[in-house]
C-alpha cells in the first residue's frame, strides 16, 4: 500500500499543474484518520465537514456509499489530521486539515480535479513511510475500524479459518517455525508459550490480551486497537484454538476510552458474524471474549499482577515459578500475549511461517512497531524490520535531529531499558543486541535525545516514572528505587556527594538481582546504562556542579561563545529578565547576577552559540 | 524415599523433602536456617521481603527460597559473598525508612528485623532520604499500629485474610507510601475487625503490638507458661507471659498441634479475669440466703447428697446432664458417663447448636 500510495501521488502532483478540469467523479473516496492522536486534531469536525460540503455539491449518494472513511492512525501524527482524497484510483493525502480547508479540497481538487498542492504532504511523509516494512500497521490507516465488512475485505479472519482447519498442534509449530517472540518486552518464544499451556494440566484455559500498555511516550497497542481491533481478536481466536482455549480476556487500561469502544464494537460485530461465540466458524470451537479494565497501575501490564486485578484483588506480581501457564488465571493455565503479538498471527497463518521468518533476523523475526519520539524531525509509529539499525531509524525514517542538532542518545524500552549512545548509531535493533548494550526492547518505545538533553535528568525522570509506580510489595524496589531518585535528585540539585555514582552502581546492582517482578528488577537500567556511557555527565553535575546541556537548573550557566555568535539578536529579545546587552551588530553577553536560568536564550540561539 | 519425595543438596548436604515443598520448607525440615521476614509458615508464600534469596546452580541470578518449589537435584546454597551483601543491602534500606528507636522499642529482644540488624552487622546509616512520619495509632482498645515501625512483609494483611478471613486490614497506597491500613483508613472497631490479635502475633517488628500489655515488661523478661484455653472446646495452646507472678500478655504457641499459634479474640485478651477482683476462687454455698465461701469436698459432698435426694424422690428418669460447649470432647464424655452410670438416666445433652 506504501509503494502504491508514493507512485500514485508522484503522478498526481504533476496533473495539479495541467488543465483544470470540473466534473463530478465517479469513483471517490476520502480517508481521514480518527486516532486518539487525529480525533485531538480535529478529525471529526474535518469528517463532518466534508460530509456537509460534499451534499452541498450534491453528492450525497456518495456519502450514503461510504466515500468518507474513517481510518486508525497511520503513524504520523505529527502532521494530522491526514486526509487520503482518492478520485479514481489517483491518490493524494494531505496533512494539517483542518474543517476550514475542507471547501478549498472538494471545490478545488473534488469537484475542480486541480489537487490543493500547498496543503499536500511533502517529501518527509513518503521517506517517513517508504523505509518502514508495514504487517501490523498496513491496514491502520486504511480500513474502517468499526466496520467488520472492511475488515473481511482485506481477507480479515481467514487467518483464523485456516487455523481452525488444522489442528492445534499444527497452529502451534507453525507459529513456532515463524520465529515470533512476544512483543510485550520480554521476547519470550510465543509458539513455545503455547506449546506449554497446551500440556499443562488444568482446565478451563485462559488466553488474555495484555493492553494494559503504560511506558511513557508508547502507545502502539492503542494504535493497533483503535486502527485494526479486528486483528487482536482474530490473533486471539488462533491462540485460543491452539492451547485450547475457550475464554479470552482483553485486559486493557481505561485511559483507553476511543479503543475499549471500538474493541467492543468489534467483539459485537465478530459474534454476529459467528466469528466468537458457540461453534465458531462452523468447527466445533467454542471461544468467547471478555474485556476487562484496568484501573490505572502500571504494574498492572506484568503479567502476575495483570492476573490478580481481573481476579479483583490488589494488582501486585508474584515470583514466578510456578508461571502462568501452568497456574495462571484462578490457578488455571493461562497465556497472556501482548496486543502486537497477537495482531501478528493473522497474517502469519495467512502467508506462513516461512514468509514471516524470512523478515528480520537470525535470533528476532518479523517487524517490531516503536513510538518514535523526542528531538527528532518526524516523530509517531513506526513499524520496521528486526535488525535495522538505529542509524537508518533515526536519520531516514525519523528525518533527522530537530533543529540539526547533535544526536547524543537513543532510550529504548521506555523506563525498563537503557540508552544507546551515538557512539553505537550503527547496531542493529534486534532483542539481543539491545540486551547486550544494558537495555531491551519493551513495548517499544524510542525516545531520541540531543546533546541538548542531560542524561542525568533523563534518567532521573524514568526512574521516578517507576518509583511512582512501584507497587511496594519487594523491598528493592519499593524503598531502593526510591532511595536512587533521591539520590539523582540531589545530583541534579547540586548536592551531589563524592560515592554517590559508586552508591548509585551499588544500590542498581542489588536491586536488580533481588527485586520480585521485571519492574523492580529493570528500574535501575536507566541509571546504570546512563552511568556507563555518560558517566562524565555524572562527574560534572558532582565535582565541577555544571550541568552540561544546561538542564538542571541549580546548576545553569549561560555564556555566550563570542566565537559562534552571528549577532543576531533573538536571546536579547526572548530574555524575561533582561540579564542580556545587546546591540545590533554586537556580540550578546550575559550578566550572572541578572541571569533567572530560564534557557530561554538558549533554546532561541540559531547557531548554539549560547552554552 | 517415596514417589512424594525427592532429593536436594542444600550447601553440599543431600536433603530429602516433599515434591511439593519450597526451598524454604525443604531448608527447614532440614534445620538449615534462611533468613526471612515475611515467611509465616501458616501463610501462603509471598515473596516481598527478598531476603531469603538463595544461590541454584544453573540459575544467573538469586532466587527466593520462600517461593521457589524445588526440582529434583537442585543444588542450593544459601549463602554467598553476593547473597550477603544483598542482603545487607535490603536490610539497609528497610532501616532506612524505620524509627530505629529500639531502646524504647515494645518489640526490643524479640524483633526479627532487630536480629537481622544484628546478624548482619547493619546500621540505618547507609541510606539517607525521607521517612514515614506518621502518627501512632491507639483508636481501638486492642492493637496499637505504629506504621513507622511497619516493614510491608504483609503477614499482618494476609493472616487476616487467609486464616481469619475477616479482610479487616489490606495494602492501601501504592510504591513507597503503601501500608497496610482498614478500608478508607478507619479506626479498627468491632465493625470492621474481631480484634483476634493475628496480624499483632505475626508482626516481626514493632509496628503492631498488643496495647494491654505495652511498657509492662520485655519479652525476654516474661516467663512464658504454656497452657489450654479455657474458653471453649477447641483446645488451643498459648504462652501466659508472666512477670512478678502477673499475667501480661498471651503469645501464640506455633508448636500447638490444634491451633498452631492462631488464637481467637477470647483466648489473646480475654485474661482479664485471672488478676480481676471480683474472680470467683472457692465453691460458694448458699446459707440464709446469702453465698459462703466453702472447701471443695464440702462443696462436692453436698451436690452428691442433692442428687441422691433427687434420684429416690423422684426416680432417675427425671435428673439429665447438660454439659457445656467449653468443656472438651473428654469432658463431655465424662459427663454422658456418670449422668447414665453415677445417675442411671439417659438424659444427656450439650448446649452446642446452632
Amino acid at each position: 500500500m506504501t509503494e502504491k500510495k508514493k507512485t500514485v501521488n508522484k503522478k498526481a502532483q504533476p496533473k495539479a499543474k495541467s488543465k483544470p478540469k470540473s466534473r463530478i467523479p465517479k469513483d471517490l473516496t476520502i480517508r481521514v484518520c480518527v486516532g486518539t492522536g487525529g480525533l485531538a486534531a480535529g478529525s471529526k469536525e474535518v469528517i463532518e465537514a466534508f460530509y456537509a460540503e460534499l451534499e452541498i455539491h450534491g453528492l450525497p449518494p456518495c456519502v450514503e456509499k461510504k466515500c468518507v472513511n474513517k481510518t486508525g492512525c497511520r503513524g504520523f501524527c505529527a502532521k494530522d489530521v491526514l486526509v487520503d482524497v482518492i478520485i479514481d484510483g489517483e491518490l493524494s493525502t494531505y496533512q494539517f486539515i483542518k474543517p476550514e480547508m475542507v471547501n478549498r479540497i472538494v471545490n478545488e481538487h473534488i469537484i475542480g480535479g486541480n489537487p490543493v498542492t500547498e496543503w499536500l504532504v511533502g517529501p518527509d511523509y513518503h521517506v517517513f513511510h517508504d523505509k518502514q516494512t508495514k504487517i501490523l500497521l498496513k491496514q491502520c490507516g486504511q480500513i474502517d475500524p468499526e466496520d467488520i465488512e472492511a475488515y473481511l475485505g482485506i481477507g480479515g479472519y481467514k487467518g483464523a479459518g485456516k487455523a481452525l482447519s488444522v489442528t492445534p498442534f499444527e497452529v502451534i509449530e507453525e507459529v513456532k517455525a515463524s520465529g515470533l517472540r512476544g512483543r510485550g518486552g520480554a521476547g519470550f518464544l510465543t509458539g513455545l508459550k503455547w506449546e506449554l499451556c497446551s500440556m499443562a494440566k488444568g482446565t478451563p484455559k485462559y488466553i488474555i490480551c495484555n493492553a494494559d500498555e503504560g511506558d511513557p511516550g508508547a502507545f502502539m497497542d492503542r494504535s493497533v486497537i483503535e486502527g485494526n481491533p479486528h486483528s487482536v481478536l482474530e490473533g486471539m481466536i488462533v491462540g485460543g484454538y491452539a492451547i485450547g482455549s475457550s475464554y479470552g480476556y482483553v485486559y486493557i487500561r481505561a485511559e483507553y476510552p476511543l479503543a475499549i469502544e471500538r474493541l467492543e464494537t468489534a467483539i459485537r460485530q465478530a459474534k454476529e458474524k459467528g466469528f466468537l461465540g458457540k461453534n465458531i466458524f462452523n468447527s466445533g470451537f467454542d471461544f468467547d471474549i471478555k474485556i476487562k479494565q484496568g484501573a490505572g497501575a502500571f504494574i498492572c501490564g506484568e503479567e502476575t499482577a495483570l492476573i490478580a486485578s481481573i481476579e479483583g484483588k490488589r494488582g501486585m506480581p508474584r515470583s514466578k515459578p510456578p508461571f502462568p501457564v501452568n497456574k495462571g488465571l484462578w490457578g488455571k493455565p493461562t497465556v497472556i500475549n501482548n496486543v502486537e503479538t497477537l495482531s501478528n498471527l493473522p497474517s502469519i497463518i495467512t502467508n506462513g511461517a516461512k514468509w514471516y521468518s524470512s523478515i528480520g533476523t537470525e535470533k528476532s523475526k518479523g517487524t517490531k512497531v516503536f513510538a518514535l519520539t523526542g528531538k527528532i524531525k518526524n516523530t509517531g509509529l513506526i513499524e520496521v524490520p528486526m535488525g535495522i539499525s538505529v542509524k537508518e531509524i533515526i536519520y531516514d525514517i525519523g528525518g533527522g535531529m530537530e533543529r540539526n542538532r547533535q544526536f547524543k542518545a537513543v532510550q529504548t524500552g521506555g523506563p525498563s531499558g537503557g540508552c544507546i549512545p551515538a557512539s553505537h548509531i550503527d547496531m542493529p535493533v534486534d532483542y539481543e543486541s539491545l540486551i547486550g548494550i544494558g537495555s531491551m526492547m519493551g513495548s517499544g518505545g524510542m525516545v531520541v535525545m540531543d546533546d541538548a538533553t542531560c542524561m542525568v535528568d533523563m534518567s532521573k525522570f524514568f526512574l521516578s516514572f517507576t518509583q511512582h509506580e512501584s507497587c511496594g510489595k519487594c523491598v528493592p524496589c519499593r524503598i531502593g528505587t526510591k532511595r536512587m531518585l533521591e539520590i539523582l535528585t540531589r545530583i541534579t540539585e547540586g548536592k551531589g556527594k563524592e560515592g554517590d555514582i559508586e552508591l548509585l552502581l551499588e544500590l542498581g546492582t542489588d536491586i536488580k538481582l533481588s527485586s520480585l517482578c521485571g519492574l523492580g528488577q529493570s528500574a535501575p537500567n536507566p541509571v546504570l546504562s546512563t552511568i556507563r556511557f555518560f558517566r562524565n555527565e555524572y562527574e560534572a553535575h558532582i565535582n565541577d556542579g555544571i550541568c552540561p546541556a544546561h538542564v538542571c537548573k541549580a546548576l545553569r550557566q549561560y555564556v555566550v561563545n563570542a566565537e559562534v555568535c552571528k549577532m543576531c539578536g533573538k536571546c536579547f529579545r526572548v530574555c524575561p529578565s533582561g540579564a542580556i546587552t545587546w546591540e545590533p551588530k554586537k556580540k550578546a553577553a550575559i550578566s550572572k547576577s541578572k541571569c533567572v536560568k530560564c534557557g530561554a536564550c538558549f533554546e532561541a540561539c540559531p547557531f548554539n552559540s549560547i552554552m | 524415599m517415596t514417589d512424594k519425595q525427592l532429593k536436594i543438596t542444600i550447601n553440599g548436604r543431600e536433603v530429602v523433602c516433599g515434591k511439593e515443598d519450597t526451598i524454604l520448607q525443604a531448608a527447614q525440615k532440614a534445620g538449615v536456617r534462611i533468613p526471612t521476614l515475611c515467611n509465616d509458615n501458616r501463610l501462603e508464600p509471598y515473596g516481598g521481603c527478598r531476603l531469603c534469596i538463595v544461590e541454584v546452580k544453573g540459575v544467573n541470578r538469586p532466587l527466593p527460597a520462600c517461593t521457589t518449589p524445588v526440582t529434583q537435584n537442585m543444588e542450593v546454597r544459601t549463602d554467598n559473598d553476593t547473597i550477603t551483601r544483598v542482603r545487607k543491602t535490603l536490610i539497609s534500606l528497610l532501616l532506612s525508612n524505620h524509627p530505629n528507636d529500639c531502646m524504647r522499642c515494645e518489640k526490643t529482644g524479640d524483633c526479627g528485623l532487630q536480629d537481622l540488624s544484628y546478624e548482619y552487622g547493619v546500621d540505618g546509616k547507609r541510606f539517607e532520604g525521607e521517612m514515614w512520619d506518621l502518627p501512632i495509632r491507639e483508636d481501638n482498645p486492642f492493637i496499637t499500629y505504629e506504621p513507622n515501625k511497619c516493614i510491608l512483609c504483609g503477614r499482618c494483611v494476609r493472616i487476616c485474610n487467609e486464616i481469619v478471613m475477616a479482610g479487616t486490614i489490606d495494602l492501601v497506597g501504592r510504591g513507597f507510601n503503601s501500608m497496610p491500613d482498614t478500608a478508607f483508613r478507619k479506626p479498627r472497631s468491632l465493625d470492621n475487625c474481631e480484634f483476634c490479635g493475628q496480624c499483632v502475633s505475626t508482626c516481626p517488628t514493632g509496628a503492631l503490638t498488643d496495647r494491654k500489655g505495652r511498657g509492662k515488661g520485655r519479652s525476654y523478661e516474661m516467663k512464658k507458661v504454656k497452657t489450654t484455653c479455657s474458653y471453649c472446646g477447641t483446645g488451643c495452646n498459648f504462652y501466659l507471659n508472666v512477670r512478678n507472678n502477673k499475667v501480661i500478655k498471651v503469645t501464640s504457641a506455633y508448636d500447638a498441634p490444634v491451633n498452631q499459634g492462631n488464637l481467637c479474640i477470647k483466648g489473646r485478651y480475654g485474661y482479664d479475669f485471672i488478676h480481676s477482683p471480683e474472680r470467683i476462687k472457692t465453691p460458694l454455698i448458699k446459707k440464709g440466703g446469702s453465698f459462703h465461701e466453702a472447701g471443695w469436698d464440702e462443696a462436692l459432698d453436698l451436690i452428691a447428697n442433692k442428687f441422691k435426694e433427687l434420684v429416690d424422690k423422684h426416680g432417675p428418669e427425671k435428673v439429665g446432664g447438660f454439659s457445656s460447649s467449653r468443656c472438651t470432647n473428654e469432658e463431655n464424655y465424662l459427663l454422658s458417663k456418670w449422668v447414665r452410670c453415677a445417675i442411671g438416666s439417659n438424659n444427656v445433652d450439650n448446649c452446642a447448636r446452632v
